[in-house]
């Protein structure tokens, strides 16, 4: 037995943790993992040493008649329970730190279609799937800074984005990066996050972990953890940075005529101002309260009249821009009015 | 064998079925999904014919009660019932094993080897949809269960018995509408259909959905019938606290089969809807929710996952009680886990759904809920290990597969618990970690139930004894096979590798290998299982009413049953498990 410490170690079978997230899930994985041993020992070692000590001998056998034992009873229901409640919190606290978004991250957005995922930098960059001179794909490879939060807004589109054929919708995905035992699907129709900080540099594998079809397999990139001051470089170097998300939004707000309604100084017209709006707390006619974050956004932009804040007429006289915004078009805009404060 | 005015015997001619159409296909005068339908009737008829056609009217047990195909096609006997499913179900699970040896075999190596992409994703998909819910789901209930509820609670029948053999057409009918799927390229959505990937104008997966709908009703027919049966059809003095753990168990299978699965079959009428008329319910493009879908379908999908195991605890409560030769510690408590069980299950689904995007406080609510899930289930562990405790051992093969279904249920149960923890299933979410669990939970719980189940009851069902060597050899591959192919999976999971993934990265391969070697020693196993069942049906070595001395009432009549079961009524006077 003396390989079993050693096999029980933190982070056994896990990939390198390359955050300070993962070494706290790796710290409930190990205390799991001794759990389990324990209890293993106990059942099966109790069985195994049963099945030996009370084989039988004569086929008359008399056995004992026992039909229960409250303490021991209380003891293996009451035991179990504590330690399940124990891991079931300290999942929580650790689960509640992957769910609580710190509010300087860098936000990248992720976009996942069959099969590939690209990566959109706020100052325009783009990162996609590339092919080498051999003609073999090289996965896109996001880039992020050491040490820094970073958020991944992440939204999934159709095969072909300009194409208008019925049966090309999106679908779900999930982005897992293993090294930083972070996971979040990618649902169609919605933005989802995950957020992550770096400690360590390197390359690490991504992987698409929910099926998407035939090529499922090979919807794959890397995250690679450079300096900051490496990341600065990069971000304005290489590449195609023609124009930022928010100069887009910002253009888009002039020739998609939002200007009509919505002002940028604060004042109340037909439609609210931008000015603040982001991160606002708004109530409905029921007095329910919403948050005014990238989903209720994208939504009030698509099918304004879905969900209506109570002090405004109803229904909105605002036309809804589902099919005419590309999902790019769509993420500057809110990149654009989030920067409006 | 054939008695001389019995009808004529058609088995052969059933037997070249599969060979003819096989031919038609190979030549492409015939579908290849047709001819896969056409022969597993086929077969399934043929093996009946087979076994059942012997028949020799002048004696008096259920299997000589009628003669020919037809009498076993409208029978109402719950015990031939119970052999109609054992042969379905048996055949369905080697049409499932087969796309499991495939799947295997494609990821023995790195790249490409034996099919495309595509092929992958519907061999996966075939693979999960036929093991769920035509071999596990009605694997226990509908087979042993069947067969012997009625016998262990002292009743002539179960409650509805035309209902009864409804549900196996609803099986076989369900069956055939799934397969014939094959005929549009085949389902390709892996079993769990998640929108909006399977609602996107796919009339192979609309035939699959329809499949399985049909077949959910012959899960609820079985749960109705089981439900009134134990409510009503006890023998005088067979209460409640009286009737044998296998009973509980079916008991609170069937209340999850008749409250659950008609939540399914609404989930999958919608999914066929939006399919066909493109209805938006739940593709974002349609104006739908696709997590909608995902809440719908686990409210059923969770349930089940109890479905498919708590039967098999039914029966692992029997066998150690009868190879161990004591009376089984905490009846109430091991009784009261299944209903608990049961009930618990039904508020467990978002589990499934940690980072789908829903809420985080629906997560943590979900994961409490789950722990809770664990506590019965240790309960019923423990109460296992004390009723050996001082008992009398006989290490027969059906006892190693109780034995065995501990050792891996055992495995099976902590990884639960790293799953409902929501930070550590945040990673291990849709790895292979996943897979290997609920493998380890329902092969290595159910599959090593039914097999211990059909050692254990084949003398009572046919008279005839299991070969001892037979059985343990299936035992030892089955069992070391099943580590060597599921234990490595656990660390290629914890090392991040996806499930459904026809390729994967070259580092994953060493453990790759191992575990498909592994599923190649399982299936010799299964294969050694089957001839042991053929040999014993061949073989003189007759049973007797009770060769393995136990207590519960099945055991106390003449093998095999009478057409009616009891002589006469019987009294109960004592619990199941009067070792004394």
């Amino acid at each position: 037995m003396w390989w079993l410490p050693a096999a029980v170690a933190r982070d056994t079978f896990m990939p390198p943790a390359a955050t300070e997230i993962a070494s706290k899930v790796d710290d409930i994985y190990a205390f799991l993992l001794w759990g389990s041993l324990l209890s293993f020992i106990i059942l099966i070692g109790g069985m195994i040493y049963f099945v030996w000590k009370y084989k039988r001998q004569t086929g008359s056998d008399k056995t004992a008649y026992i039909t229960h034992n409250h303490t021991a009873e209380f003891l293996w229901s009451f035991i179990p329970f504590v330690v399940f409640m124990f891991a079931f919190a300290w999942g929580w606290i650790v689960y509640h730190e992957m769910r609580s978004f710190p509010d300087n991250a860098l936000e990248v957005h992720v976009i996942g279609k069959k099969w590939d995922w690209r990566f959109l930098y706020k100052n325009g960059k783009e990162i996609t799937t590339t092919f080498d001179s051999a003609n073999k794909a090289q996965a896109p490879t996001m880039v992020v800074p050491l040490g820094r939060a970073v958020k991944l807004i992440m939204s999934s589109e159709k095969m072909n984005p300009k194409g208008d054929d019925p049966t090309d919708r999106p679908v779900l995905h999930s982005f897992f990066i293993p090294a930083f035992r972070v996971k979040q699907d990618v649902v169609p129709g919605r933005y989802t996050a995950i957020w992550f900080q770096a400690d360590k540099l390197g390359e690490y594998q991504v992987f698409c972990t929910e099926f998407c079809g035939a090529q499922h397999y090979a919807m794959q990139a890397k995250v690679r953890v450079v300096s900051v001051a490496d990341f600065e470089a990069w971000l304005s170097s290489e590449g195609n940075a023609d124009l930022s998300l928010v100069d887009k939004g910002r253009a888009l707000y002039a020739s998609k005529a939002c200007i009509g309604c919505h002002t940028l100084d604060g004042v109340r017209g037909v439609g609210p101002s931008f000015k603040g709006l982001f991160g606002k707390e708004e109530a409905m006619d029921d007095g329910k309260k919403i948050m005014v974050d990238e989903n209720y956004l994208r939504e009030s932009i698509l099918d304004p009249q879905k969900t209506i804040v109570a002090t405004y007429s109803k229904p909105s006289p605002m036309p809804p821009f589902a099919g005419q915004l590309s999902d790019d078009d769509l993420s500057a805009i809110i990149e654009f009015i989030k920067t409006v404060k | 064998m054939a008695h001389s005015n019995s009808p004529k015997s058609i088995y052969k001619i059933l037997f070249a079925l599969p060979v003819v159409v096989g031919i038609l296909a190979v030549v492409k005068l015939m579908h290849p999904a047709v001819a896969i339908v056409i022969a597993v009737l086929a077969v399934i008829l043929a093996v009946l014919d087979l076994i059942l056609l012997k028949t020799d009217t002048s004696k008096h047990d259920y299997l000589h009660a009628g003669a020919g195909l037809y009498s076993w096609l409208s029978t109402l006997d719950h015990k031939r019932i119970g052999i109609l499913y054992f042969v379905t179900v048996m055949i369905f699970f080697l049409v499932g094993g087969i796309f499991a040896m495939l799947i295997r075999t494609e990821l023995f190596s790195v790249g490409a080897t034996i099919m495309t992409a595509e092929q992958y994703s519907r061999a996966m998909t075939y693979h999960g949809a036929v093991m769920v819910f035509m071999v596990i789901i009605p694997g226990i209930p509908a087979f042993l269960g069947n067969f012997f509820l009625p016998l262990q609670i002292g009743a002539k029948d179960v409650a509805f018995p035309r209902l009864n053999l409804l549900s196996w057409y609803c099986l076989l009918a369900g069956s055939a509408v799934a397969f014939s799927s094959l005929l549009y390229g085949g389902a390709d959505t892996g079993w769990t259909f998640y929108t909006p990937y399977s609602v996107q104008l796919r009339p192979a997966v609309v035939l699959m959905i329809s499949g399985a709908f049909i077949i959910g009703f012959s899960s609820i027919l079985t749960g109705l019938n089981f439900v009134a049966t134990t409510h009503k059809l006890r023998a005088p003095g067979m209460t409640m606290n009286r009737i044998p753990l296998f009973v509980w168990a079916l008991y609170s299978t069937a209340l999850l089969q008749v409250l659950a699965t008609p939540v399914l079959a609404i989930t999958l009428a919608l999914l066929a809807m939006e399919n066909i008329f493109q209805i938006g319910f739940f593709d974002p493009a349609l104006g739908g929710d696709p997590v909608l879908f995902q809440h719908f379908f686990w409210f059923y999908s969770h349930p089940a996952v109890y479905i498919m195991i708590l039967p098999a605890f039914g029966v692992v409560s029997e066998l150690i009680a009868a190879f161990s030769r004591k009376t089984i510690f905490g009846y109430t408590a091991i009784a009261y886990s299944s209903v608990a069980i049961a009930a618990v299950s039904f508020f467990v689904w978002g589990h499934h759904m940690f980072v789908s995007g829903q809420s985080e406080i629906a997560g943590v609510v979900f994961s409490a809920l789950t722990m809770l899930v664990g506590v019965p289930t240790a309960i019923k562990l423990f109460n296992w290990l004390a009723t050996l405790y001082k008992s009398s051992i006989n290490l027969a093969s059906p006892m190693l597969f109780a034995m065995g279904f501990m050792f891996l249920f055992t495995i099976g149960g902590v990884t639960g618990i790293f799953l409902a923890t929501t930070a550590l299933d945040v990673h291990f979410h849709d790895t292979y970690f996943v897979v290997a669990h609920f493998h380890y939970v329902m092969v290595g719980g159910t599959l090593m139930a039914i097999v211990g189940g059909i050692y254990y009851w084949f003398p009572k069902m046919f008279n005839k004894m299991i070969h001892e060597g037979l059985g343990q050899i299936s035992f030892f591959f089955i069992f070391v096979g099943f580590n060597v192919t599921f234990f490595p999976q656990f660390v290629l999971g914890a090392m991040g590798m996806p499930r459904r993934y026809f390729d994967y990265l070259p580092e994953y391969q060493h453990l790759n290998r191992v575990s498909s070697l592994g599923s190649y020693m399982i299936g010799f196993g299964f294969v050694v299982a089957l001839i042991a069942v053929i040999e014993a049906l061949r073989s003189n070595r007759l049973a007797g009413p009770n060769p393995w001395g136990a207590k519960t009432l099945e055991w106390t009549i003449q093998s095999p049953p009478i057409h009616d079961n009891f002589e006469k009524t019987p009294i109960v006077t004592a619990g199941p498990y009067e070792y004394r």
